[in-house]
C-alpha cells in the first residue's frame, strides 16, 4: 500500500527550518561561501541603503528560485547559465522600476549596485546549487535564508561604519552635539570609516569574530 | 589624446574596480591563491571588458538611451528604452565570454585547463557588467573615451589580483592568527592596498 505516499512533510519541518538557520551563521554566504562580497561592500556606508539592498536581494533571490525550482525540469542543461541570467534580469529590472518609484533617494545612492544584483554570485550560486535540483518550497526557504544571511551581515557592517563615521544611525544623530571638537567638547567623527578600504577590514574583522566562536571553520594557511 | 589618458590613468589608480568599488570580489577572493592563474584571469578580464565597454556603448548610444532611435525615423525622439539595458549588457557579456572561452581553448590549452571553471564565471564578474553600467552612468562622450576607460578598469584590476596573489604567496610562510587564516587575512590585507591606494587620490594628467 501507499500510505507512506500520501504522508507529506508540514510547511516547517526541522529539516526546513534549518534551510532558514544554517545560512545564518554556519553557511553564511558572506564569510563562509565567499558569495556576493562586491556589493556587500559597496553599500554599507550608511544602513538605509543597506537595508534596502538586502531586501532588494531577499527579494530578487526568493523569487528567482521559485521559477528556476518549478522550471527546473524543463532547462536543458547546455543553456541553463543564459536562462538563469535571464530569469535574474528580468527580476532585478523589477526591482530597479519600483526603486526608482517609491525610493527614487535610495536608488540614486545605490546607483550601479543595484544593476548588479545580476552579478551577484550568491544567486547564480544558490541557483546552481540549490533550486535546479530541489522542490519550490524548499527552494523559496533557502533563498530567503540565505538573502537574509547576506543581508545582516550588511546591516551589521553598516550600522558601525555609519555609528563611527559620522555619528549617526539611520541618519539621526546619536553622538550629542555638545561632544564635538568644533563645540568645545572631545569627540570627533572617524572619516576613515566612510571610505572604501574600511568595509573590508570590518568584514574582516566578523569573519575574525565568528571563526573564532566556530573554530571548525578555521582554514589552514 | 590627453583626455584620453587621463580617463585611463584615472580608471587604472583612482578608481580602481577592486579598491575603490569592490566589483569583481568573487574572483578576485577565489582565484587570488597563486601569481600564476591570476596573471591568466587578470588578462582574460582586461580583453573582456576591452570588448564588452565599447560594444555596449554603442548599444547604449544607438539603442537604449532617450531619443537614441532617432537615426531611425525621426518620430523616436521620445522612445526611452534604458530600462532594458540591463538585459542587453548582460547579454553581450555572456556571449563575448564565450568567444574568449572557446579563443583561449584553441590557443592556449594549458592557460584554458588551469583557468578551469572561472572562465565561465567572467560572465558574473561584477567588473565586468559594473564597467558597462558605469560607462553609462558616466556618459562618456565618444567611443574612444569608453575603449579607454574599460581599458583602463581591465589594467587595475588586473595590477589588484596579481599583487595580492604576490602577498598571498609570501604570507603563507608566516604565524597568522588561526582564525584569520584565509579569507580574513585576504580581507584585511585588501583593505591596506585600498588605503594605500588612496594616495592617487586627485592625481589630474
Amino acid at each position: 500500500m501507499s500510505t507512506e505516499k500520501t504522508e507529506r512533510e508540514p510547511l516547517f519541518s526541522p529539516k526546513y527550518r534549518k534551510l532558514l538557520t544554517t545560512p545564518l551563521g554556519r553557511e553564511n554566504p558572506i564569510t563562509v561561501q565567499v558569495l556576493g562580497i562586491c556589493s556587500a561592500l559597496a553599500v554599507t556606508a550608511k544602513l538605509e541603503p543597506a537595508f534596502v539592498m538586502a531586501i532588494s536581494v531577499m527579494a530578487v533571490m526568493g523569487i528567482g528560485n521559485v521559477v528556476i525550482a518549478a522550471l527546473r525540469n524543463t532547462i536543458p542543461p547546455r543553456i541553463r547559465i543564459i536562462v538563469q541570467l535571464v530569469v535574474i534580469a528580468a527580476l532585478v529590472i523589477l526591482v530597479d522600476q519600483v526603486l526608482k518609484a517609491f525610493a527614487y533617494d535610495v536608488s540614486k545612492q545605490l546607483s550601479v549596485f543595484v544593476g548588479l544584483i545580476i552579478t551577484n554570485c550568491i544567486i547564480m550560486g544558490r541557483f546552481e546549487a540549490f533550486a535546479m535540483a530541489n522542490k519550490v518550497w524548499p527552494s523559496f526557504l533557502d533563498g530567503i535564508g540565505n538573502a537574509w544571511g547576506y543581508g545582516w551581515i550588511l546591516i551589521v557592517v553598516a550600522f558601525f561604519r555609519e555609528l563611527l563615521g559620522s555619528g549617526t544611525i539611520w541618519g539621526y544623530a546619536v553622538i550629542p552635539s555638545s561632544w564635538y571638537i568644533d563645540n568645545g567638547g572631545f569627540y570627533s567623527n572617524n572619516g576613515m570609516m566612510i571610505l572604501p578600504p574600511m568595509a573590508l577590514i570590518t568584514v574582516g574583522v566578523i569573519i575574525w569574530v565568528q571563526r573564532k566562536k566556530d573554530t571548525e571553520l578555521i582554514e589552514e594557511n | 589624446m590627453q583626455e584620453l589618458v587621463n580617463i585611463f590613468i584615472k580608471s587604472i589608480f583612482i578608481d580602481n574596480m577592486v579598491f575603490a568599488y569592490f566589483l569583481g570580489m568573487c574572483s578576485y577572493l577565489a582565484v587570488s591563491k597563486t601569481v600564476k592563474t591570476s596573471v591568466g584571469l587578470g588578462i582574460a578580464v582586461i580583453f573582456v571588458l576591452g570588448i564588452t565597454v565599447p560594444v555596449d556603448y554603442l548599444l547604449n548610444e544607438y539603442l537604449l538611451a532617450p531619443g537614441a532611435l532617432t537615426w531611425l525615423d525621426a518620430s523616436f525622439i521620445d522612445v526611452d528604452l534604458s530600462f532594458l539595458s540591463f538585459i542587453m549588457f548582460i547579454a553581450v557579456i555572456a556571449s563575448m565570454v564565450q568567444l574568449v572561452e572557446m579563443v583561449i581553448e584553441k590557443f592556449s590549452p594549458a592557460l584554458y585547463s588551469s583557468l578551469g571553471i572561472f572562465l565561465p564565471l567572467i560572465a558574473v564578474n561584477c567588473a565586468i557588467l559594473g564597467g558597462s553600467l558605469f560607462m553609462q552612468e558616466r556618459e562618456y562622450q565618444s567611443i574612444a573615451e569608453a575603449t579607454s576607460f574599460g581599458l583602463g578598469s581591465g589594467v587595475g584590476w588586473f595590477i589588484a589580483i596579481v599583487g595580492i596573489a604576490a602577498i598571498r604567496e609570501k604570507i603563507r610562510y608566516s604565524n597568522v592568527p588561526a582564525p584569520l587564516r584565509g579569507l580574513g587575512i585576504t580581507f584585511i590585507i585588501t583593505g591596506l592596498m585600498g588605503m594605500a591606494f588612496m594616495m592617487f587620490m586627485g592625481i589630474q594628467l
